[in-house]
């Protein structure tokens, strides 16, 4: 006993001194500098409202500012929703569907105009006339929404956003109490922007923040600019931190190959994109040191079309997941320590996640082998066999690979399949819109916030299908009216009695994969690789590397 | 009395006269080089003609399905074909390595943990057809387009002459990108001419179109001055078609010339073929060709560079044999020539 409390003391001292140290370096941080990104290729459009990839959305964090947001913290720490452009976190009214925001005072957009409660209306209002991708499901529960979808370019969300320039409140009134409400207005689609934006999607021209810097130049063939916001003053750490870096460098068009390259010879301080697989041993080894590795609330899947042949049939959906080898998909993207076999939507540790995988040799909660003598009967009983097959792939080294693995797959169950990669700054959105008549891709899909419609509801909710539109993130154009119905009655129990909600998505979560309308690969973690120079890596659940938080030395 | 003959002068006498072609057969048969490359041609032909039987026979293999999950004896030991790594923070995999063992991964596996040595066999069967059939589809197009424009001249001539100065304004490969890109998602469909996306005869109908102008410019040159050659004339004059003129008379001496850019343009092609393939816009996938091969190990090229070096010296080593062999062509069938193919 004694010695387990002498042991205990030792550790709670290491654990202090640590704590002391880290602290010691946050404060002794290096203002200064210019951090430079890379990634293989831009992420489309920069308007915050419009972009909806993981790439721009850590950027967001330290451009743009909504009524609250996710705290910059490491950890579940990161969870934690705090007040933001407003001042204090408003106490739900009228049942849960009346919110009052207090806008804070002296805070400024980088262009030097202060922030106006008209601002953060028409913000919301933008979020309707540019058809936001989550305008339909995350804020669909505003009063005046309908009117908004129905109509974009007339929106005013009349009663349902409304502004007091006097007072400085905003005041939200929802047709249903939402269980999720602060949730969707921390993600970056619900930041306030200057309220003569022009309503349409800004592309590479960037929109002023309030953040602690602003972009100055995009060119998506090159580079992405960020510099410090001059009119910043910081008013919460926890929501926005001033930042170490000047400046900040997003490089495009490297390969994945010369990119660890530059990380290695210090010349380049990090890459969005996965590493190589051919040069995980070498960072896993030589460079250690360097290596952050976090686990990850996500998913790598392949949405399959359900309203185009061949997966328009259960059979031929259900045959894919059979089909496919998770542990050989796992050792392409870079092996157990990268990833682990999935084949449901939601992840592990996640708000309704109870072990489920029906698309294996043994069906129970976990994957063991495909089961392709299976696979092939569902292929021959849907008379789908011999059919043409294209599997669109971003073209990063990792999706590349699974794409060719999933070519093989569907040509040894009986298909005529073919793999065509294009650019990452367009895969995502070209896989959404109908009009490309895409069967099947490769996907990613990481949380907007740790809640399971985020994933169920929005990947696969009928509310997120919008036929020939880039902004269409059920990419399998499911929709199976009953088990929608059950989403809804999940987020109404969810907002009184969380853990009965949650039971009903588990349940959910069942139905979908069930229905196949996606093959759900892995989860993965999330390998941070940086150069020497990074010093103080913050690793954000919700915004992943808090860039802006390191420094270099 | 007359003395007798010298028995050289004698022999001479006696052997029938020579003709071109046979003269110009032994000169090439006396061409060292040539011949050595002639023969190493012939062996990776016939090696990867041999491809289904090296994969079903020798390998036991099916090069074009993934492998990743698979697993190989290897001296007495079942190993995995793509290995996770062990050391450091255990990232990463390798596929497994050259085993030098004749039918056991002999080249090692790519990424994909397909069997390296059978896939560059059936790569080298795309890689020879494609540059095979280009050449000859671009020598029947120059020499049609070469022979028709300079002998008939005048508007006829002007025409064709001013499509190949188009054709001949881009660059090649900037050319041959750029059908490609078209055509290789969607497939080529006019009228009664169809080719699906994906099928070889897309990258030979890009391949052989490309290099038409570089071929029928010289072919024509010839024609104009043939046209005016005495036996022409005279033929002219005689009243013989142009067709049989063209045919009997012209084609012959033009010969030579479409001969001798065989090999030459053959290896020319097969570069095109490789670098189309390896920016994914030639050979589609399962399909393979040593471009392609090339590609899949650029993903390998730290940890596994037998992928990549592999196809790499079998191009090299072709299109060098093409290159001696044509040399050889064009010193045996027309010495005086100054023909070069660039």
């Amino acid at each position: 006993m004694i010695r387990r409390a002498i042991l205990g003391m030792i550790a709670a001292g290491a654990v202090g001194l640590m704590a002391a140290s880290l602290e010691s370096a946050a404060a002794d941080g290096v203002r200064g500098g210019t951090l430079r990104l890379l990634a293989s290729s831009a992420s489309g459009s920069l308007d915050p409202k419009i972009n909806y990839t993981l790439q721009y959305w850590s950027v967001y964090a330290y451009i743009y500012d909504g009524l609250v947001t996710f705290k910059q913290g490491a950890g579940v720490e990161g969870f934690t929703i705090v007040p933001d452009l407003a001042e204090a976190m408003p106490v739900p009214r009228d049942g849960g569907k009346t919110y009052v925001f207090q806008l804070r005072k002296g805070i400024q957009f980088a262009d030097g105009r202060a922030v106006t409660v008209k601002d953060v209306v028409s913000s919301f209002q933008r979020i309707f006339k540019v058809s936001s991708p989550t305008a339909g499901s995350f804020y669909n529960g505003i009063v005046g929404a309908d009117a908004c979808l129905k109509t974009p370019a007339t929106c005013t969300l009349a009663g349902g956003v409304v502004g007091d320039e006097a007072a400085a409140t905003v005041t939200f009134h929802l047709v249903a109490p939402d269980a999720e409400f602060f949730d969707k207005l921390a993600v970056p689609h619900a930041v306030i922007v200057p309220a003569d934006t022009p309503a349409r999607d800004m592309g590479s021209t960037p929109i002023v923040g309030t953040g602690a810097y602003m972009f100055v130049a995009y060119d998506p063939n090159k580079q992405l600019k960020i510099v410090r916001n001059p009119h910043f003053k910081e008013w919460s750490k926890d929501a926005q931190p001033d930042g170490y870096p000047d400046e900040i460098h997003y490089d495009f068009g490297l390969t994945g190959q010369a990119q660890i390259t530059a990380i290695e010879n210090n010349q380049a301080d990090w890459t969005f994109d996965e590493p190589p697989a051919d040069r995980l041993a070498e960072i896993g080894t030589k460079y250690k040191d360097q290596v952050h590795i976090n686990a990850l609330t996500a998913i790598w899947y392949a949405p399959m079309n359900t309203n185009l042949p061949p997966f328009n049939n259960l059979k031929a959906r259900q045959a894919v997941n059979f089909a496919i080898d998770r542990n050989a998909v796992v050792k392409l993207f870079g092996g157990n320590a990268l990833a682990a076999p999935a084949c449901q939507v939601l992840p592990p540790g996640f708000p309704g996640y109870e072990p489920y995988c029906p698309y294996t040799l043994n069906p129970g909660t976990k994957w063991s082998a495909p089961d392709l003598a299976r696979a092939k009967q569902l292929v021959a009983e849907s008379g789908t066999a011999g059919q043409k097959v294209t599997v669109i792939v971003a073209d990063t080294t990792a999706a590349q690979a699974i794409g060719t693995y999933l070519q093989s797959v569907l040509n040894s169950i009986g298909y005529d399949a073919s793999v065509k990669s294009i650019s990452g700054n367009i895969q995502f959105t070209y896989i959404q819109n109908t009009n490309n008549k895409v069967q099947i891709s490769v996907s990613i899909w990481n949380q907007d916030y740790p809640a399971a419609s985020d994933f169920l509801n929005v990947l696969f909710g009928c509310d997120s299908f919008h036929p020939a539109s880039d902004a269409s993130v059920n990419i399998s154009g499911f929709c199976d009216k009953a088990i929608d119905a059950k989403m809804k009655h999940a987020l109404v129990t969810g907002v009184t009695d969380p853990a009965a909600g949650n039971r009903e998505w588990a349940a959910i979560d069942k139905l979908v994969t069930d229905q196949s309308p996606a093959a759900v690969l892995f989860t993965p973690k999330h390998l941070d690789f940086v150069s020497k120079r990074v010093k103080h890596f913050v690793f954000n659940p919700q915004y992943y590397w808090l860039q802006n938080a390191s420094w270099i030395q | 009395m007359p003395s007798e003959p010298e028995p050289a002068l004698s022999a001479t006498l006696e052997r029938p006269a020579m003709g071109p072609w046979a003269r110009s057969f032994r000169l090439l048969v006396a061409d060292r080089a040539a011949m050595l490359s002639l023969a190493l041609l012939f062996l990776i032909a016939l090696l990867c003609l041999g491809a289904p039987l090296y994969a079903t026979y020798v390998a036991h293999t099916d090069p074009f399905v993934s492998n990743v999950d698979g697993e190989v004896t290897l001296h007495g030991e079942r190993v995995a074909v793509v290995q996770p790594s062990t050391e450091g923070l255990g990232l990463g995999s390798a596929p497994l390595g050259p085993t030098w063992e004749i039918g056991n991964f002999f080249l090692g596996a790519d990424e994909q943990g397909r069997d390296v040595a059978a896939r560059l066999l059936y790569g080298g069967r795309n890689s020879l057809l494609i540059a095979g059939a280009s050449t000859l589809l671009c020598l029947v197009l120059a020499a049609l387009t070469g022979l028709v424009s300079g002998f008939f001249g005048g508007f006829v001539d002007t025409i064709i002459s001013r499509v190949l100065d188009i054709l001949w304004a881009f660059p090649i490969y900037l050319l041959a990108i750029s059908l490609s890109i078209v055509l290789i998602a969607k497939g080529f469909d006019i009228g009664p001419f169809s080719i699906s996306a994906g099928s070889l005869a897309l990258p030979i109908l890009i391949i052989g179109i490309v290099y038409v102008p570089y071929v029928a410019r010289p072919i024509r040159g010839q024609v104009l001055s043939l046209k005016e050659s005495e036996f022409v004339l005279a033929a002219t004059a005689l009243g013989v078609p142009a067709y049989r003129i063209l045919l009997r008379d012209i084609l012959p001496h033009v010969m030579t010339t479409l001969i001798v850019f065989v090999p030459l343009l053959m290896a020319i092609n097969m570069l095109t073929e490789s670098a189309l393939s390896f920016l994914s816009i030639g050979v589609q996938p399962p399909d393979a060709s040593w471009g392609t091969i090339i590609q899949d190990g650029t993903n390998l090229i730290y940890t596994r560079p037998m992928v990549a070096v592999a196809p790499g010296i079998a191009i090299v080593l072709t299109v060098l044999a093409l290159n001696l062999l044509g040399d050889g062509v064009r010193d045996a069938l027309d010495p005086r020539s100054k023909l070069r193919f660039r």
